[in-house]
Parts: C-alpha cells; structure tokens; sequence
C-alpha cells in the first residue's frame, strides 16, 4: 500500500501558499462523511483478513455545490494518523470491504470526502481487527456429502465383517494380472511393474502400492522376476517395503531381489526412456502400468507393445486413458484402479468400501437430476448450495 | 507395534489434514502448513536414497558384466559429471559461486539446457510417431465400436484444420464439420470424461477413507 501525497487543500490546512510562495485560495471541502463503523467481516469462508467498513455519506453527496467525487479510505496501525491509503470508492458508496486486514492486528480507518480538488475532515474508527473463522461454510455442501459418503462406506463395511454377500462386478484387468503373470513364468520371462511418475502423496501411487502387494505376492508364489522402475525416491523405498514384505508373507524371502526395484530419473522423459530400455533389453513378458501417467504413458506402452508384451494398465488421469486403452490389453479406467485392491484381496472390509462408492454414486446422480430439475423451474438456490471456494 | 504406529501417525496426519480443508483458523491452518512443508522437505531429502539405489544397482550391473553395461557406465559417468559441476564450487563459471546454484553461463546450465533438454524434447517428439501407429490400431474397422470411433476421429480431426472448415463452408452451420467435432467434444465426450472423472473422484475418497481407518494397510507392506 502506498500513502498517496495530495496538492490539494484539506480544511484542516491553516494556510496553503503556491508555488510562488503565494496564498493560495482553498477550495470550500465538502462536509465529511458521518458514523464511520468497522467490524470483523463474516464471511463464508472468512480466514481473518477481512473487516468491513461502513459510514453515512456526506451531506454534499449528490450536492449540487461542492459535490463530492467520491470517498478516501486510510488504515493505519495507530491512533490519529491517517496511516497508508486503503483504496477510493465513488460516490454514494457506504461500504467497503478490506480484505488485506492481518488477522488480529488492530488497525484505525479514516474516510474523507472529496469534490475533487479538496478534502473533508476525517470519519475515524478503531482500533478493530480480524478475527479467523472456525468454519468455512462454503464447504458446507462437501461436509455434508463427504459425511454421507462416509456413512454409506461404514455401513457397508461393517455388512460385510457381519458376513453379508457383496456383489461385484468382474473387472477383466485385475483377472488379466494373474494371467499376465502366469504367462511370464511359462515364458521364463520377468513381470515389469511400473507405478507411474506420481509422488507418493498422489492418492494414485498408493493404489499403485496396493496393488503392487498383491502383483508381489504372485509372482513370489510363481518365483517370476519382477521388476519396478521408479521415478520418486520415495516411492521406490515404498515399494522396496512392500515388495519385501509380500515375498516374507509368501514364505519366499529369498526370492527377493533388492536390485529389481529401481530408481531411474525424477524426469519425465529420462524415466520413459530407462523403462523403454528395460523393456526392450530384459524384455519382460508382462508390464503392468498402474498409477498416475502423463505424456510418457504412450510411450511406455507403444514400446511395450511392440516388444510383444502382455500389457495392463490402469490410471485416474483422464486424458492418458485413450492412449492405453489403445495401446495395451487390459485398461482399469479411473476407479477401477482403487477398487483393485479390495477386488484382487476380496477381503470384506475392503469391498464394503466398493458398495459404499456405488451408493454414493446413485446419490450423486439423483442430485445431479434434481439440480437440473430445480435450474430449469428457476430455482437456482439448490445448486448455488454446492458452488464452493 | 511395527504396523500399529505407522496407521496411529496415519490417522492422526489424516484427519488432521481433512480438519484444515474446513477450518480457516491459524490454530489449524499454521500447523497444517508447517505439516506440508515437513512433506516437502522430506520428499526433497530422499533423493539421496535414489542416488544411493542407482549407484548400487549399476555398479552391480557394471561388476557382473550384465547385459548393456555399457550403458551403467554412462549413467553413473553422467550422474558424477552433473554432481560434480552442481555442486563443487569451483566449478561455476558464473558471477555467484553458492553451492548448488543454477545460473546462466556455467557449465551445469550448459549441460541441462544443451543436452538434457534436447534429449528430453526427442524422446517428447517420438510421441508423434507412437501416436500414429497406436491410432492405426486403434482406428481399423474391426467392430461397429471402431467404426463408430473412426467416424468420429475423421470428423474431429477434419473439424479442427481449415481443410475441414472449407470442405463444409457452404452447408448450414449444423451440417459444417467444425460446429459438429465441437458438439461431438462438448456432449458424448464431455459426458464420458465427466462420468469418469467422477468414479475416479469418489474412489478416491474411498480410498482415503480407508486408509486413515487403517481398513487398507497393504501400501505398508501387508495386510496383517
């Protein structure tokens, strides 16, 4: 903020000379505006830098003689000084929103009237500050859907530990893990998983991880070499955890081999490039591809397919899915790659959480109908409900 | 105790991070901040953990004469070169000579800008080529689903290219290529990309769910 330096006469300017050292007639100054108030703004989602302004315009607002132009507002840190400008609003204005407060700090305002060439006396208020908010209530609406999301998880969890039969439908990806497995232990070939470029704090990389486990546990089983280039440290010394781990559950702690899970590159393309060549030097019968991919997914998998490899895929980000969907045998599109986990362990508690998202979805179709419903008899106050910040 | 303090951390972290998504306070906000810059340093920290993977497994390769060997060696010459001129001081030619600095004019600008990035951008432009073998598969009329997405790719690549726009100038504005690829962009594929982005997003929650309830554990390792 800076303090803007006026020529102009103030009526608390006693004598005002130009620049010749003159007397200088000063402009009549329109009377100033009244009953200043500020007080801690209470916003939706209010983070405690707002406080709101409010006055009485000045008499000569609208005025024919010394109309006023418009209103000066000052903030300063302490009392009688008009401290640095805060902003200009026209006239007729008697409001004003500071949304640049530090919260907790307390702050003085001014508003002066002017016509243009001269100012009023000052309207002060202070001290007043800021004050955070505990809740934004924009977010009502996600509170409120994640809370029923929630619910509908939990219950059916808890179904499924009480032994109630879940359905789930057949996902042929997560079938073909198994086969694409199998087939590289008949060809004596390895399996070549790939978790995708995302860092470990992408919800994908840890689906990836979860599937990995199981990926893990059959090719301990089968004694099939797997292999797992990584572009994030990381992630790497995650799924030297969880590779480790699979083949001590399996009872094949031996079978593990530290030099298989491998850090590449953190970049994108030198990573693409040391996976092409693992594909095309040790060429691996099966490559699997699940995480978060970006342009390198295609890549990965044309040069997989041309090394005559069984492929599956599976990623959230959208606009990958049509390249390996193209590109490789199986493709898990979006959810399917965090349904993996409960699907290959079939563990109760996990499908509980399955049945809860397919609910959740029904939900989210009938309030997307009754949205539409609602928009076109006008009434817009039901989906204004869900816009957030 | 091994699984039982990593899912408590979890949780608590968990919970906590969902609390500052609804909360503005700083009671929560600072915390959660200070939480997300620990993230960050720890996942900048591990790079030393990838160094130490990679020497050792191309060592290893290198030692045993593996397959492509040769390859090992230009990695690890490659890695110790940039490592060298990043961080030894008297190696930058610059006005600045701060350890770890990237500057205009030294040696290690030189080689990211004139030999990583170029590589980079090649292995970038194959994808051209990539993409027109994947789109041959993709495109030959095997069923009436292929035929459908090779109708629909002509008329969406003919509609983005003037070729298309002076092929159907003088057809109503309905019948003309580009208004159809926008209409074919905006309904069936805005509705499909939507649909799955959806399911993806509440799998993520699921997800989620799960794991601060400690219901998924096999990303630690195993399920027991």
């Amino acid at each position: 903020m800076v303090a803007l330096s006026f020529g102009w006469a103030s009526a608390q300017d006693e004598s005002v000379t130009d620049e010749a050292g003159l007397p200088h007639p000063v402009a009549f100054p329109p009377a100033p505006p009244r009953d200043l108030a500020a007080a801690d703004f209470v916003d939706n989602n209010d983070a405690g830098d707002k406080i709101e302004l409010t006055w009485v315009l000045s008499p000569d607002d609208g005025a024919e003689e010394a109309n006023v132009a418009g209103y000066y507002l000052w903030r300063s840190e302490s009392p009688g000084a008009r401290g640095d400008t805060l902003a200009f609003v026209g006239a007729g204005t008697t409001d004003f929103v500071d949304d640049t407060a530090v919260p907790g700090v307390p702050y003085y305002y001014s508003v002066t009237a002017t016509d243009g060439t001269s100012l009023s006396d000052d309207a002060t208020f202070g001290p007043v500050s800021g004050r955070r908010n505990w809740f934004t209530v924009s977010r009502l609406a996600v509170l409120v859907l994640a809370g029923i999301f929630f619910a509908l998880v939990l219950t059916f969890t808890r179904l499924a530990e009480r032994g109630a039969k879940l359905f789930v439908r057949r996902i042929p990806g997560l079938n073909a893990i198994e086969e694409a497995v199998g087939r590289a232990t008949e060809m004596g070939r390895p399996v070549l998983y790939v978790p995708g470029i995302g860092e470990i704090d992408n919800i994908m990389t840890i689906a990836s991880l979860t599937i990995l486990s199981h990926v893990a546990r059959i090719t301990a089983r089968y004694e099939t070499p797997l292999i797992v280039p990584t572009a994030r440290a990381v992630v790497m010394s995650a799924a030297e955890e969880v590779v480790k781990e699979a083949y001590a559950a399996e009872g094949k702690p031996d079978a593990y081999n530290p030099d298989n899970i491998r850090y590449l590159s953190d970049a994108q393309f030198a990573f693409a490039g040391a996976v092409n060549g693992i594909m095309l030097r040790e060429r691996p019968a099966a490559n699997l591809y699940l995480g978060a991919f970006w342009a390198e997914s295609l890549l990965l998998a044309e040069t997989g397919f041309e090394a005559g490899a069984i492929q599956v895929a599976g990623t959230a980000m959208v606009s990958q899915l049509p390249f390996f969907v193209t590109a490789c045998d199986y493709t898990l599109l979006g959810e399917e790659l965090y349904a993996a986990s409960a699907y290959l362990s079939r563990e109760p508690k996990l499908l509980g959480g399955l049945k809860g998202s397919d609910w959740m979805k029904i939900v989210t179709i009938a309030l997307m109908a009754i949205g539409i419903i609602m928009s076109i008899a006008g009434a817009d106050a039901f989906v204004e409900w869900f816009h957030t910040n | 105790m091994r699984r039982e303090i990593p899912l408590a951390i979890t949780f608590l972290i968990g919970v906590f991070m969902l609390v500052d998504f609804f909360v503005p306070h700083t009671a929560v906000t600072t915390s959660a901040d200070e939480l997300k810059q620990w993230g960050i340093i720890v996942i900048a920290a591990s790079i030393l953990l990838g160094i130490g993977n990679l020497v050792r497994v191309h060592s290893k390769k290198i030692a045993r004469r593996n397959e492509g060997w040769g390859y090992s060696i230009i990695t690890l010459t490659v890695m110790a070169v940039m490592l060298w001129l990043g961080l030894w001081p008297g190696a930058h030619l610059g006005p600045n000579e701060m350890i770890g600095t990237v500057e205009q004019g030294t040696p290690f600008n030189w080689m990211f800008l004139f030999m990583q990035v170029p590589l980079q951008s090649t292995m970038f432009s194959l994808l051209a080529f990539f993409i027109a073998s994947a789109a041959y598969r993709a495109f030959r009329l095997r069923s009436a689903e292929a035929s459908l997405l090779l109708i629909a790719a002509i008329i969406v690549m003919l509609g983005r290219v003037p070729l298309g726009q002076l092929l159907t100038r003088n057809l109503p504005e309905h019948a003309q290529l580009p208004w159809i690829t926008e209409t074919i962009m905006a309904y069936p594929n805005m509705a499909a990309f939507r649909g799955i982005l959806m399911g993806a997003a509440l799998g993520v929650m699921a997800m989620g769910l799960r794991i601060i309830l400690g219901i998924e554990r096999s990303y630690l390792g195993g399920e027991k």
